[in-house]
């Protein structure tokens, strides 16, 4: 057995204007923990495209991955039909820690950094924790209804849009202090601005997914490599997820 | 099936088959480790080190291309004293095959130090200089690109080590065989080519180059045929035996860049996006040479 299987697609559908969700069913095995990814081959694209694993099952061997289409090789997913195969590495990267965080972890997402963490949130409550996720996003229409899904999980959910047409206006460390929630860890995963202000903001301890361009996804070409004050590091490998101490932000 | 015969040899390293990984697209192997027993490689060219650590250029490093990639990494690097101290006894746990260690440097001074270090190091068979790196005693052309400069480093770096030296040359360059001429009359055992084609990618929407170094090296698939066409001719006039790299995927490829003239070949971005490139190389080799007549791959080198 490797990372690397081939699998089928059980659907591929489009939630919003640019977001969309496939179903994959093949060898789940190499996946440990939520917050990890896959690196998906496209055919025509000679380097894969990293997506987060937004969800998986042992169990029913499948695999949920939300993707925006935001260039050549995401539109070339968007057309992939329901029976076609897919190359992958599938259980990439260290993923979110799940064991040693507090009793009410915050689950904070911007747009689709959200993905990684309705997994998580679906660990956490199966260790016992209470986690609450707040899922920010640009306007209404960009909103890809994870909420609903973290509440089927039994994780209460709230939505910020920076437009204020969906909840509550502005950034979701506006709904922490509008409704005074208090969480003892946060775990983030969106873009890099926001991921900023969390660390630099947020009193608690937490930690946060980044992303970069990569060229191999495991850790052999160092093209995604970042300074932390423990050394470099690569994003792909010894990341994507870091301690918010870890992180030196310029 | 009857055995086929893969070995190759390198000025006097016998290799059990001549597939190897190139510098940069394998770390130091043991990482690899975790995919496949890399012992089934025929060698494994390290990343390329420097004398200090070096973090290499801004984010981000790498750019799509139609068959291949841009990779600005820079020579990120821990330094020779680490890779001595901490890269090698790990790449050693998981790979018993000769070593080829791949050197840079920016000046003559760190080329030989660096050299004179890792000869010492026993499981490396054979020292491979990279001089794609600008020459910051020389007006900051890149070595690689300069006969005069090749001949210069080529000849402080033979005094000091005792090993095979297979200089990595540039493609970048008007003349190939002129270049790997100077460095084979300046002392040099063997020669290996090519690395990367400078390219540059830029994104239409932002108006701005994909990668923040602006260029870098274009490898892949794309630029095979560029590579048999300068190993042939470097092979039929420079007289060493040369390792053939750019662009090889297949073991369908292996054959064609020996039969261009290389003794052994080197495997690069096909690693990154596949990680079991080499093995299923290495694996498929023996199917390939029973299809085409082929008994043993050292007769087929530089026969066209
Ligand atoms: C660990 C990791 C997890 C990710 N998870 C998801 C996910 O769950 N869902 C999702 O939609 N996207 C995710 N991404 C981002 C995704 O990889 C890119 O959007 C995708 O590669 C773009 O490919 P493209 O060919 O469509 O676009 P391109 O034409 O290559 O680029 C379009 C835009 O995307 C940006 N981009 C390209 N590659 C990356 C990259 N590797 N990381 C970040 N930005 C990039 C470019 O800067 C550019 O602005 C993740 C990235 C990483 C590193
Ligand atoms: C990510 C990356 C890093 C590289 N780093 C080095 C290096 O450190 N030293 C070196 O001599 N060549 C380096 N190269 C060049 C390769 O070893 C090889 O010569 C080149 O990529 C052509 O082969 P390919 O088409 O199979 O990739 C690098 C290439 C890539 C893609
Ligand atoms: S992308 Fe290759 S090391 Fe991270």
């Amino acid at each position: 057995m490797g990372i690397r299987n081939i699998y089928k697609i059980v659907s591929n559908r489009e939630l919003t204007r640019k977001t969309w969700v496939m179903i994959l069913r093949g060898d789940t095995q190499a996946i440990t923990t939520p917050g990890q990814f896959v690196n998906v081959a496209i055919p025509g694209k000679y380097l894969r495209r990293p997506i987060s694993i937004c969800d998986y099952s042992h169990e029913r061997g499948e695999i949920t991955l939300l993707y925006d289409v935001v260039g050549e090789g995401t539109l070339a997913m968007s057309r992939m039909k329901e029976g076609d195969e897919v190359d992958l590495l599938s259980g990439l990267g260290n993923g979110f820690s799940t064991t040693s965080v507090g009793t009410r972890p915050l689950l904070l997402g911007g747009g689709i950094g959200c993905a990684p963490l309705l997994n998580l949130g679906r660990a956490l409550v199966r260790s016992g924790k209470s986690p609450i996720a707040i899922l920010g996003y640009n306007t209404a229409a960009d909103s890809f209804g994870m909420d609903r899904w973290f509440e089927e999980i039994g994780v209460e959910a709230f939505i910020a849009t920076v437009d204020g047409s969906l909840g509550t206006k502005g950034f979701v460390t506006d709904v922490i202090r509008r409704f005074g929630i208090e969480g003892d860890y946060f775990h983030a995963c969106g873009p890099m601005p926001m991921l900023r202000a969390l660390c630099n903001g947020l009193d608690i301890p937490g930690e946060v997914s980044i992303e970069s361009r990569m060229g191999c996804g495991f850790g052999a070409c160092v093209c995604c490599s970042v300074e932390t004050k423990d050394g470099v590091k690569r994003i792909c490998k010894d990341g994507p997820v870091f301690r918010k101490e870890e992180l030196i932000w310029k | 099936m009857e055995m086929k015969d893969m070995k190759v040899t390198l000025s006097g390293v016998t290799l059990q088959n001549p597939v190897i990984p190139a510098s940069g697209c394998f770390g130091f192997g043991y990482g690899m480790a975790e995919f496949y027993d890399i012992n089934i490689l025929g060698s494994i060219s390290f990343k390329g080190t420097t004398r200090e650590a070096r973090f290499g250029n801004p984010l981000p490093r790498v750019a799509e291309c139609p068959s291949g990639m841009i990779n600005s990494v820079g020579l990120q690097n821990p330094g020779i004293d680490e890779v001595i101290a901490v890269e090698l006894p790990k790449m050693r746990k998981s790979f018993r095959q000769p070593i080829i260690a791949n050197i840079s440097g920016f000046s003559i001074d760190e080329y030989v130090e660096c050299c004179e270090k890792i000869d010492r190091e026993e499981q490396v068979a054979i020292i491979e200089l990279n001089v794609s790196c600008p020459n910051v005693h020389g007006g900051g052309m890149a070595f690689g690109t300069c006969a005069s400069s090749v001949s210069d480093v080529v000849k402080e770096v033979k005094k000091v080590i005792t090993k095979p030296l297979y200089v990595k040359l540039s493609p970048n360059v008007t003349d190939i065989v002129a270049i790997g001429s100077a460095a084979v009359e300046a002392g040099a055992d063997g020669l290996c080519l090519i690395n990367t084609l400078l390219g540059m990618r830029i994104d239409i929407r932002n108006r701005r180059p994909v990668v923040a170094n602006r260029m870098g090296g274009f490898s892949g698939p794309a630029v095979f045929p560029v590579a048999v066409r300068m190993v042939n001719q470097v092979a039929h006039s420079c007289g060493v035996p040369v390792i053939g790299c750019g662009g090889v995927s297949s073991a369908e490829d292996v054959i064609e860049m020996m039969m261009a003239g290389a003794t052994a070949v080197q495997v690069g971005a096909a690693n990154l996006v596949n990680p079991y490139a080499c093995k299923e190389i290495v694996e498929s080799l023996p199917e390939v040479m029973r299809r085409l007549g082929i008994d043993s791959l050292s007769e087929i080198i530089g026969i066209v």
